[in-house]
């Protein structure tokens, strides 16, 4: 019943929103009942959501669950679950996972990716390896590249004008 | 207001919108009922009040107070009305409450029910007939009704009461598109309103379109729904709001008779929506292999996976092309055709009988595998077979022309689609932006790729910037320039060589060939296929370590080594076709001479038996007597086939020991080694993603060359693949490593279609030459008989169409018509040729422009942000005057000027010893009122904006600081 409602919200089958509901139960069999009916008001905690295998060696999956979890803290619902498995999926357009893309990158939420959430993501990818003069380089270089507008920052125009350029992104 | 004395749950019922499958969805839908209360009030009454529950009426009020959202209107005179509707509406709902108790207590419920909708149905009478009245001056019409209808009993009043509604709705329907009439039907209130609008007689046609717009606005709303970065409760939301809006109204969009009709559609819509998505489940649901491709995504990265996709792709194409061959050839030919052992071509020679069953020779296609369906030599010439009529030789022509068309039709769609889909990159201007954001693999789900993910990116990083720093350096280029040559040098020795090496071998085997097969070892039959399957093997081993020279990015180096195993692969499978060609020459001349032995051969049959019996052949000589031709096609199709096979085999062999019995070896022998296995010397192996895939295309490729003279190649390509999927993915999963230095492979896609396509050409090339130019053997295969195997074409257009139509053939295909055909055709290339290259020249010219404007804006963006702090210096100094305790502003001003001067460092330069001065009005705003006025007007007033974002930069350029510190 439900996933009839949610094959319109996400780009899921039927089967694949029931295998995800699964999954999501199986995070947790105690907290997560079976009947969705009534639509219980359950949520996981970030701990168990970011040791899926999807997301355990994923350098932003701290972020990814933030982003997509309605209390911004990680914790989600069966709904944000579903949400961000939605987006993450091969079928959602690039637009959509631009705008998500964004979000995760921007790490203090101000709408804008400014240094220090560049220098974060660079320090997640590269696992700290990078020496500090090479991160503010890259960090200046990407700011040199993308910012249209010259605010010293990129907003989601310019992310999305050179995201989408990029022949990598859609996978 | 009786609208919900009226909700019945039986409603569902004579509406019949609901799809089957999603009742309890639907059904408990309040828009639903809203929509069925407004018919159920015009037709059924009693009986259903009855019925009636509490939490419907709920329910339908809460999607009232929803829909009053929804619907709202511009009008301001309608809004007045509903404000008075509404309190209206709260006495009904008042009403409604005390009803709903009496009902529940009450057991003979019937009659204070009608009591109390006989009141409600008053008192909309009432009110609607006062709005008629003020409207037309019918009073006494209307009064006298509602006299008749107090005086009625129940039911009659009911009945009365729908009578009098279409009585209504006709005398609007008199008197439409008078503006005062839509007023006056809006003016009903909420619930008047939603009735009208469910009675589409009622609305006027812009109405209507208003309507039909916004429900097409919700439909549209839905579809893209999925598309919308909202949190999911928002989109659960809307969606539950437009789906009910479009329920409820959709109904409205009928008019007068064609309503019915409306009704209808709109049922079957949705029933072929809801079975558009249950045949996208069942679809998805039937994509082979995805589980198992999922997992080697999240084990290995997209790279090797793509190599799986590739392969389940190739398996779909060889699916549809053995449907052709064996739907269309080999069953109508096993099934109609002469049985086995009726004609000469259908049946084992004599001299070969004894040994025709054994494993050895059934294994290398001879014997009875030859004189079977698989191969072209036994289809027997009958233009006609079984009791259809099956043209089996026509068929035969088309299907071979068929499955190649196909192929290219698939794979130039599918790289038009790739292109379609990647083909805005390749410009360097977001180099470093592109590696930041994009480098991750979001598949990645295995801690050990991980790893070398991290790692991987590291040092592309470093890479990156070392040649940031130093773009050029002069005495390196000079030594990998040399090593590139060299490299290339070696690989084309290595070409060269294998290509003579197959050459010789291929000579060598002729020699074999003539000799006698039977006094050679096994090696020396098979020399040829073992020969080629090795070189397949262990070249691209030696380019790997020959393009270690090279020094390349990775994916550079993949495609030279693609590109080299390409040649490699390529060079053989040409030389092995040279050959052949020269065994089809010699086959040909053996043919020559046992067509003069069969007619002197028959002569001296005749001589002896003429007196005996002097028409046609005698019945005493069996067709395993009959001497026969060497029937070149069928020996090219069992060469094709005995190298797939052999092809096969060393693929499989090679992964069982190269990586099983390796794997096996380095795990369990480890601790008991010198040295550690696994990290050093033999370690675990990769998985070899180029060298699949070449495999797999040149693999290809020999179906194609070799399909149309051995109709069982797709067939068993088939099968190959599907053992290969199940074999590899098990095989990649427990003895391989991932890759060292993980790329994506999303771009290399398209290059391996374009080798495909190549490929696709060049073998379909010399299978079209011999169809075209080499006649048919005279004595086997469904063209024997014909000088060329295309005469078939011919022969069915004489006779088996009607006179005119081979006429018209001939006429069109004669030269003076197909010349300038294809002139045009020719023509027509070339200007979208060069249209296309326009485009892309315009396109390169914008791509121009933009930067060039962007950087334009860059500078101007500068300008303007200085003339902005210059104004501000002019404004502070100003409020620096009337400002007079200077002591308590010092140290705020320093603390601004700090977050002021990180926070616009890039654009203002030097330049940032200025304070915002709204941050400090917000602290001082007492006396600092009228400071940020001054600043406004002086930003408005700067020059240098653009059209697009530098305004708006602006306000941000001096939001940050107040939001940072607040």
């Amino acid at each position: 019943m439900i996933s009839l409602y949610l094959q319109d919200c996400t780009y899921f089958t039927r089967k694949e929103i029931l295998r995800l509901f699964y999954r999501y139960r199986d995070l947790a069999p105690q907290l997560v009942p079976l009947d969705y009916t009534n639509h219980p008001d359950v949520k996981l905690p970030y701990e168990l959501i970011g040791s899926m295998p999807e997301l355990k060696d994923n350098p932003f999956r701290q972020r990814i669950a933030e982003v997509f979890s309605e209390d911004g803290e990680g914790n989600m619902t069966l709904d944000d679950f579903l949400d961000m498995f939605s987006v993450l999926s091969e079928m959602a357009p690039r637009d959509l996972k631009a705008y998500y893309a964004f979000k995760i990158y921007d790490f203090n939420n101000d709408d804008f990716i400014c240094k220090s959430d560049l220098e974060k993501t660079l320090n997640k990818l590269t696992r700290n390896e990078l020496t500090e003069d090479e991160v503010r380089m890259v960090c200046e270089k990407v700011i040199d590249e993308a910012d249209l507008d010259n605010d010293g920052r990129l907003s989601l125009e310019d992310f999305q004008h050179m995201i989408v350029r990029a022949p990598e992104f859609l996978r | 207001m009786p609208r919900d004395s009226l909700i019945t749950s039986e409603s569902d019922i004579d509406v019949g919108l609901e799809l089957a499958g999603d009742e309890d969805e639907f059904s408990s839908h309040p828009e639903e009922h809203e929509r069925e209360r407004h018919r159920g009030k015009r037709r059924e009454g009693d009986r259903e009040k009855k019925k009636r529950g509490h939490g419907k009426r709920r329910k339908a009020s809460r999607s009232r107070e929803r829909e009053e959202e929804v619907q709202a209107r511009p009008d301001k005179r309608e809004r007045e009305r509903r404000r008075r509707a509404k309190s209206d509406r709260e006495t009904g709902g008042r009403q409604r409450d005390e009803e709903g108790k009496a009902k529940i207590k009450s057991g003979k419920v019937a009659k204070t029910k009608k009591n109390i909708t006989n009141e409600k149905t008053k008192k909309q009478e009432e009110e609607e007939e006062s709005e008629d009245r003020n409207a037309k001056g019918k009073k006494k019409h209307g009064s006298a009704k509602k006299e008749e209808k107090q005086e009625d009993g129940g039911r009659h009043r009911e009945k009365e009461k729908t009578k009098e509604v279409k009585k209504k709705k006709h005398k609007k329907v008199v008197e439409t598109s008078s503006e005062q009439e839509t007023s006056e039907q809006e003016d009903n209130g909420e619930e008047d309103n939603e009735e009208k609008e469910v009675r589409p007689e009622s609305l006027t046609p812009e109405e209507l379109e208003r309507l039909k717009e916004a429900v097409d606005d919700r439909k549209k709303l839905i579809q893209v729904l999925r598309g919308k970065p909202w949190p999911m409760k928002k989109k659960l939301v809307t969606l539950r709001e437009s789906q009910q809006f479009v329920e409820k109204y959709e109904g409205a969009l009928g008019k007068g008779k064609g309503r019915k009709l409306y009704v209808y559609k709109v049922m079957m819509t949705k029933k072929w929506m809801k079975f558009q998505r249950d045949f996208e489940n069942f679809r998805t649901a039937c994509i082979p292999w995805e589980m198992k491709i999922k997992e080697i995504e999240s084990h290995f990265g997209s790279s090797v996976a793509s190599y799986f996709i590739f392969l389940r792709w190739m398996y779909g194409i060889n699916m549809i092309l053995f449907g052709l061959t064996f739907g269309l050839v080999m069953v109508p030919e096993a099934l109609m055709g002469r049985p086995y052992g009726s004609i000469p071509r259908k049946t084992v020679p004599r001299a070969e009988e004894a040994s025709a069953m054994d494993f050895a020779v059934l294994w290398d296609f001879g014997g009875y595998a030859q004189y079977s369906v698989l191969f072209y030599g036994y289809y027997n010439n009958q233009r006609a077979i079984g009791w259809l009529k099956f043209r089996m030789p026509l068929s035969y022509f088309l299907v071979g022309v068929g499955t190649v068309a196909y192929s290219y039709m698939v794979v130039i769609r599918t790289m038009a689609r790739n292109a379609n889909e990647s083909g805005v990159g390749d410009d360097n201007s977001f180099n470093f932006s592109w590696k930041v954001f994009t480098s991750w693999d979001y598949l990645i789900g295995n801690p050990e790729t991980a790893d070398n993910k991290f790692a991987s990116i590291t040092t592309s990083f470093k890479e990156a910037i070392l040649e940031e720093q130093e773009s050029c350096k002069d005495d390196n280029i000079h030594l990998t320039r040399f090593l590139r040559v060299l490299a290339n040098f070696l690989v084309l020795c290595c070409l060269a060589g294998s290509g003579y090496l197959i050459y010789f071998v291929v000579r060598r085997s002729q020699k074999f060939a003539l000799d006698g097969l039977e006094n050679h070892t096994w090696w020396e039959r098979n020399e040829v296929n073992m020969v080629m399957s090795l070189l397949g093997m262990f070249c691209p081993m030696l380019f790997d370590v020959i393009s270690a020279l090279e020094n390349y990015h990775p994916r550079v180096a993949l495609q030279w080594q693609l590109g080299r195993i390409f040649a490699l692969f390529l060079g053989n499978l040409y030389t092995f076709i040279i050959a052949l060609m020269d065994e089809i020459n010699l086959k040909r001349e053996e043919e020559n001479i046992v067509k003069f032995n069969i007619t002197t051969w028959e002569a001296s049959f005749y001589n002896g038996t003429v007196s005996e019996n002097s028409t046609g052949l005698p019945f005493t000589v069996q067709p395993a007597d009959v001497p026969r031709g060497p029937c070149w096609e069928t020996m090219v199709g069992q060469e094709f086939v005995r190298l797939i096979i052999s092809d096969t085999m060393t693929t499989y062999i090679t992964l069982l020991i190269g990586d099983f019995l390796r794997a096996v070896f380095v795990r369990f022998l480890n601790h008991c080694w010198c040295w550690d296995l696994e990290a050093g010397f033999p370690s675990y192996s990769e998985f070899d993603v180029s060298g699949n895939v070449l495999g797999l295309i040149f693999n290809q490729g020999m179906i194609w060359m070799g399909a149309f003279y051995a109709p069982c190649l797709p067939a068993l390509n088939v099968l190959r693949l599907h053992v290969s999927m199940y074999l590899q993915c098990w095989a990649v999963m427990c003895c391989n490593v991932p890759q060292e230095r993980v790329f994506k492979a999303s771009g290399s896609n398209n290059f391996y279609m374009a080798m495909l396509l190549v490929i696709l050409f060049l073998s379909t090339l010399p299978a079209i030459y011999t169809i075209v130019t080499i006649p048919p053997s005279f004595d086997c295969g469904p063209f024997s008989g014909k000088k060329r195997m295309f005469d078939v074409i011919q022969e069915t257009l004489e006779s088996d169409f009607p006179a005119w139509f081979s006429k018209v053939f001939s006429y069109a295909s004669n030269p003076g018509l197909v010349l300038p055909f294809i002139l045009l055709m020719i023509l027509a290339i070339y200007y979208l040729q060069s249209t296309s290259k326009s485009y892309k020249e315009a396109n390169v010219e914008l791509k121009k422009k933009l930067q060039t404007q962007n950087e334009e804006n860059k500078k101007k963006n500068k300008r303007a942000a200085l003339k902005a702090q210059m104004d501000l210096e002019e404004a502070r100094k100003a409020a620096e005057q009337q400002q007079n305790n200077k002591a308590s502003l010092q140290d705020q001003e320093a603390d601004v000027e700090e977050n002021h001067g990180s926070s616009q460092s890039l654009s203002h330069g030097k330049n940032g010893r200025n304070p915002p001065p709204h941050v400090r009005d917000q602290e001082l705003p007492a006396t600092r009122a009228p400071v940020p006025r001054t600043y406004h007007h002086g930003n408005h007033g700067t020059p240098g904006h653009l059209p697009g974002f530098p305004r708006q930069s602006e306000h941000r350029m001096y939001r940050v600081p107040s939001l940072q510190r607040h």
